[in-house]
């Protein structure tokens, strides 16, 4: 498991999950893509399904709606699949912790590998939480 | 005659979720549509209801990403409007600035989405390195690209300095020679032609039924916005035009936004030239009991608070309505009778916000072939690619 | 017509059906109806005086339930909201879809989130809630409590 997954990292394939968010991670997230910050030299794409994942991309605080859709989904990801959790309504749920629409954080439907805060969080940074994971992978950190 | 019923998976290609639109074809044609939502509700509602009024500005503008300016404006009209009082001169006009950089970054966000959906890729990467410019404008205004947090009950927070305002209206102007190009490209294409003229077309009396608001409606004949209706901030101040056509179909929707990106620069370099001196904080500190309205221009229309104070330092009710709440029903009588490889255009057409927007999944009854929204994308891009060929485009 | 006139035409039309007119600000204007006339003034104000329909609060004020209808008449720049007052214990009113389609969906979400019964509405189902929510449990209510047992409302720091 471990030599496929290091294996997987010269070129990880990335599906982006929204659970419940105002999109403004999301929206960061595509512009990781754009001429701008252009993450696609790296090897990064877009998978067009969740069956050609590597690493999942979840935003949001987690609806009743969708954490169950969201655990349907992470059992149709092949293993091994990394999880980053990216911006503060999928670390913690962020201001959302008293709705009635919420009642559980990320970490507590599926495994999380990485985090990454911010409201929403710059693509400089999601660059950089990407490097870290992928040297934490790596045994280098 | 057996029917199909698809429910269209990813409307963009990042969101997989199983069910939002439920379509019901017969063979190529839709002919009925059924819409689900609640896979983003989160309750702000009951939420605010926790916080101070200066607390649920913060939380107000996370109900969307993209307009997230349109929300704490109508919002703090409404705390504004129950007292009632008028805001400083020149906190109305940062006010407006900020929210027609927002604009302008919204309607360019959307044209490269439908450039995407249609197979025109080049057009998504040139106009998102465009919207950059517009994120660095509003990063040196506010302090941010995307949640300004710039607006409070009685004023804004922070000022605009002037040393600032030079290089911010050198970066604006930057823009306007691609966007020339791209209204030509736009206006002159054969091949858009033929793919939106005369599709997904909402009647003026379908328009005013349903209650469709912002560019949905102006596309149709409806010459309606808050801007001018009712104005607020420094939209009474600066000339500027509202842009209404009269078909209604998915091209002329195009048309109005791009049209309006120009009218948007037009008022932000007006009021950075014209700003005038004076306070920008109204230092409110308590709300009596009453009720009070507010509402703002969004990108995608009218944004509608209503806030009930009763005499302490929290909102008793507070009810939110995005304008998308009342443009998303008219899909009923837009997508019905028209092919799914022309679906998708279609929906997106409307400006969806995504946080009141998920996905479509496709699901035969049958049990034969399982489409997914990218499926229903790649059959829209392959529309054109059929259509190029026929005019001998290549 | 100006602002003036049609005041107090709706007040001469419809006198016995006006509780109280409140004429707040040249902007703003609040009439309170009986619940039985809704369709009626409601229909005049939105076909004859050629309003747009906004959109529909429900508020629960703790002795009752009440629904604010706000119209936008634009070339005068007034915005006129209907309330009515309606009993706690059985909140119900007829439906204005058929009226207009732009009250269809609010009436949806008035119904699961606050209890609200809409007679004569052509397709009274959820809007938002989750399948799994459970029925009576309306969360904009005012004595709302917490029923998900599992449910994590602390940081855990």
């Amino acid at each position: 498991m471990k030599l496929t997954l290091k294996a997987l990292l010269k070129s990880p394939w990335v599906f982006h999950l929204s659970t419940g968010s105002c999109n403004n991670c999301d929206i960061e997230i595509l512009d990781c893509l754009t001429p701008r910050f252009d993450i696609e030299r790296f090897g990064m794409l877009l998978a067009p399904s969740i069956k050609h994942a590597d690493v999942l991309l979840v935003t949001g605080s987690c609806n009743r709606k969708s954490a169950i859709r969201l655990k349907r989904l992470y059992e149709q990801a092949p293993k091994p699949c990394l999880v980053v959790a990216i911006g503060e309504c999928s670390l913690s749920r962020g201001m959302f912790i008293h709705s009635y629409n919420c009642p559980l954080p990320l970490d507590k439907i599926i495994p999380v590998d990485a985090y990454i805060p911010g409201c929403p969080p710059k693509p400089e940074a999601i660059i950089a939480g990407a490097v870290k994971l992928i040297q934490k992978i790596k045994g280098n950190v | 005659m057996p029917k199909s019923v698809i429910p269209i998976g990813p409307y963009h290609p990042l969101q997989e979720e199983p069910e939002f639109f439920t379509l019901t074809v017969d063979g190529e044609t839709v002919v009925d549509i059924d819409v689900k939502v609640g896979y983003n509700h989160r309750g702000i509602e009951k939420l605010s209801e926790r916080r101070t009024f200066d607390q649920s500005t913060f939380v107000i503008e996370r109900i969307c990403g993209i307009c997230s300016t349109s929300h704490p404006f109508a919002y703090t009209r409404a705390v504004e409007d129950i007292i009632p009082v008028e805001v400083p001169e020149r906190a109305k006009y940062i006010r407006t600035i900020i929210a027609e950089g927002e604009r302008i970054h919204s309607h360019l966000l959307w044209l490269g989405l439908a450039g995407h959906f249609l197979g025109y890729n080049t057009v998504y990467m040139w106009v998102w390195k465009l919207r950059e410019e517009i994120l660095d404008v509003m990063e040196i205004l506010s302090g941010n690209r995307n949640n300004y947090a710039m607006f409070k009950p009685g004023g804004v927070r922070r000022d605009i300095k002037s040393e600032d305002i030079p290089l911010v209206i050198k970066k604006i102007d930057s823009i306007v020679p691609t966007l020339n190009r791209l209204k030509k490209a736009i206006l002159d294409d054969p091949v858009l032609h033929a793919r939106l003229k005369g599709i997904g077309i909402l009647t003026r009396e379908d328009a005013i039924d349903y209650g469709a608001l912002g560019p949905t409606s102006r596309a149709s004949g409806v010459a309606k916005d808050v801007r001018k209706d009712a104005p607020y901030g420094a939209y009474d101040k600066v000339e500027w035009d509202m842009i209404v056509t009269e078909t209604g179909d998915v091209f002329e929707k195009v048309i109005v936004r791009v049209l309006e990106v120009y009218e948007s620069i037009k008022i932000i370099k007006t009021c950075l030239l014209n700003l005038p001196e004076g306070e920008i904080d109204l230092n409110i500190k308590d709300i009596p009991p009453g009720e009070g309205i507010g509402s703002a221009e969004a990108p995608r229309g009218e944004t509608f608070h209503y806030v009930r104070s009763d005499g302490t330092n929290r909102p008793a009710r507070h009810k939110v309505r995005a304008p998308t709440f009342m443009n998303l029903p008219t899909f009923k009588v837009t997508v019905i009778g028209e092919t799914i490889s022309d679906a998708t255009i279609i929906l997106a057409a409307i400006d969806p916000c995504y946080c009141c927007t998920e996905r479509m999944a496709v699901r035969n009854t049958k049990g034969k072939k399982i489409y997914h929204g990218q499926d229903l994308i790649r059959l829209s891009q392959e529309k054109t690619e059929h259509i190029k060929r026929k005019m001998g485009i290549k | 017509m100006t602002r003036e006139e049609i005041l107090n035409d709706l007040k001469k039309r419809f006198k016995n059906d006006i509780i109280d007119l409140l004429d707040k600000s040249p902007k703003r204007v609040y009439i309170e109806i009986k619940p039985e006339s809704l369709v009626k003034v409601a229909t005049y104000i939105f076909k004859d005086l050629e309003a747009r329909f906004n959109i529909a609060s429900g508020v629960d004020a703790r002795t009752h339930i009440e629904i604010l209808y706000h119209f936008s008449i634009e070339y005068l720049n007034v915005l006129i909201s209907l309330r009515v007052k309606l009993d706690r214990k059985n909140p119900a009113i007829d439906s204005l879809a058929q009226v207009f389609k732009g009250a269809n969906w609010i009436e949806r979400e008035m119904y699961e989130l606050l209890g609200i019964d809409f007679r004569g509405h052509p397709d009274l189902r959820r809007l938002l809630l989750a399948d799994e929510w459970p029925e009576g449990v309306y969360p904009l209510r005012s004595d709302y409590k917490e029923w998900d047992k599992k449910a994590i409302r602390d940081r855990g720091v």
